[in-house]
């Protein structure tokens, strides 16, 4: 299987405080990767160091076996291959939603405006926005944010797509509609590592589950085997006190 | 009585005045767009993340010290004496000639940006910080960020403090007089000096002065809510068409 990312001995400290102590793990093509933990075990920190919005202090990271913390890797170009997703939505106010999914395509990827609206018009009927084009972001509900900020990452066509608690501010009755969006890309086929507190989620769509606490991997394995048969007593306690 | 003196410096300098006032909005204008322009430039360079290498590190942080003195020292100092000592030291310590509209517009212009920048600089700190990322993680540079994601919101959020620098430039282009530049109040005070006359002629002066600031802060109000867009947004029904 092709490995898209490799994860060696990543570190990252803020100050003397250990974010993230020995992180190894892969995500391979075509693989959804779900990666669960109690909040402060790091989930947030890891994806955001394989973005490199947070620099990480010590290991590499391999995309497609180049390591991207060379000092002379261009991080920009790297960027665009990883489509992010972000708990906050962090839409871009000043423009409306189509502009949204067509800016950074326009700009970093230098398409033309034509192509560039026709592939944001094709990932914005997959998130079933496409009747929303003229509105602004503060127009929209949470909910439908969220599948505007997942069809911008998408229209750059990345290879990975990460999903940074893509649900946790959103109210209730908005969860299902973009968990059911992320459920249809996992079958397409489309690479995707996703930090969550959706257990049942996690469970029906992912390929692999990471289990994190105190900033290292405490235990991997498919679903079946995390949730029916951890070997860990830490992810047992953890698993017990979220499904109940 | 002071009204017959009103009208009768009102029909006979009215040319004098509307061009002082010409002058006047032409300086602060000019002025405030420069000053804008230069506090833009000021802010994307004051908010660049300090980069890894020891030169790029070193040129940033010289550039950026630079700017802390410009600021300080324009911001700290009167325009009046600002005139004086650029207009004449060009000329007596440079031996340059400086033409005296162009030494007003550098005044204005390097004064309002000194302003400008730290309004710019509170702008761009007040915008969220996942505006930043958002835009990182697409891929954008720095400048492609702040251009096309960070300052349209900046610009829109800082417009009712740059419409305050324009009016106190309108204002107080009037002590450019002290270099003889033509604005209202050099005007006025030559139209008082040949009629012995102070209260009409300043009195006209204050009225135009009000007309100007008042005009532009209630152009400004409008540009605002042209920028704010409309309340609503229509649906698409048949998005295909696109």
């Amino acid at each position: 299987m092709e490995r898209v990312l490799e994860i060696v001995h990543l570190k990252k400290s803020f100050g003397t405080h250990e974010v993230l102590k020995d992180i190894n793990f892969n995500v391979n093509k075509g693989e959804v990767v779900c990666i669960i933990g109690p909040s402060g075990s790091g989930k947030s920190t890891l994806l955001r160091c394989i973005n490199l919005l947070e620099k990480p202090s010590g290991g590499k990271i391999l995309y497609k076996g180049k390591n991207i913390l060379e000092e002379n890797h261009d991080i920009y170009a790297y960027r665009t291959k990883l489509g992010m997703v972000f708990q906050q939505f962090n839409l871009f106010n000043n423009h409306n939603v189509l502009s949204n999914c067509t800016v950074g395509q326009i700009k970093v990827l230098k398409r033309s405006k034509k192509e560039a609206e026709e592939v944001a018009m094709k990932y914005l009927r997959v998130v079933g926005m496409e009747q929303y084009i003229n509105a602004k972001p503060k127009q929209l509900s949470g909910g439908q944010k969220q599948r505007v900020a997942i069809a911008r990452a998408l229209s750059m066509e990345p290879d990975v797509m990460l999903f940074d608690e893509p649900t946790s501010a959103l109210d209730p009755e908005l969860v299902d509609e973009v968990l059911r969006v992320m459920k249809k890309l996992a079958q397409t086929g489309l690479t995707m590592l996703i930090v969550t507190h959706e257990m049942e989620f996690a469970k029906e769509v992912a390929d692999r589950i990471v289990f994190m606490d105190k900033g290292i991997i405490e235990e991997e394995g498919s679903p079946e085997e995390i949730f029916n048969n951890p070997k860990k007593e830490r992810t047992r306690d953890f698993l017990r006190r979220t499904l109940k | 009585m002071n009204f017959e003196w009103i009208v009768k410096v009102i029909t006979n300098y009215w040319p004098m005045f509307l061009r002082g006032a010409g002058m006047t909005l032409f300086i602060s204008l000019l002025g405030t767009i420069f000053g804008f322009i230069i506090g833009l430039i000021s802010g994307v360079i004051r908010s660049m993340p300090m980069p890894e290498s020891g030169i790029k590190k070193a040129i940033l942080k010289f550039v950026n010290i630079i700017l802390s003195i410009y600021v300080e020292v324009f911001r700290g100092t009167p325009m009046i004496v600002q005139a004086m000592v650029i207009y004449y030291g060009s000329a007596q310590v440079l031996n340059i000639n400086m033409n005296r509209l162009a030494a007003a517009l550098l005044i204005v212009s390097i004064n309002t940006g000194a302003y400008m920048a730290e309004i710019v600089r509170g702008g761009i700190v007040s915008i969220d910080k996942g505006q930043f990322e958002a835009a990182y993680a697409v891929g954008m540079n720095h400048i492609q960020t702040m251009t096309n994601v960070v300052l349209p919101q900046v610009i829109r959020n800082i417009l009712p403090a740059t419409g305050n620098e324009f009016v106190i430039n309108i204002k107080d282009t009037s002590v450019l007089n002290v270099i003889s530049v033509t604005e209202l109040f050099f005007q006025t005070k030559t139209v008082a000096g040949n009629n012995f006359r102070f209260f009409e002629p300043f009195f006209v002066a204050c009225v135009l002065y009000f007309i100007m600031t008042f005009t532009v802060t209630r152009i400004l109000r409008f540009v605002e809510r042209k920028l704010d867009g409309p309340e609503n947004f229509t649906m698409i029904y048949n998005p295909m068409q696109i």
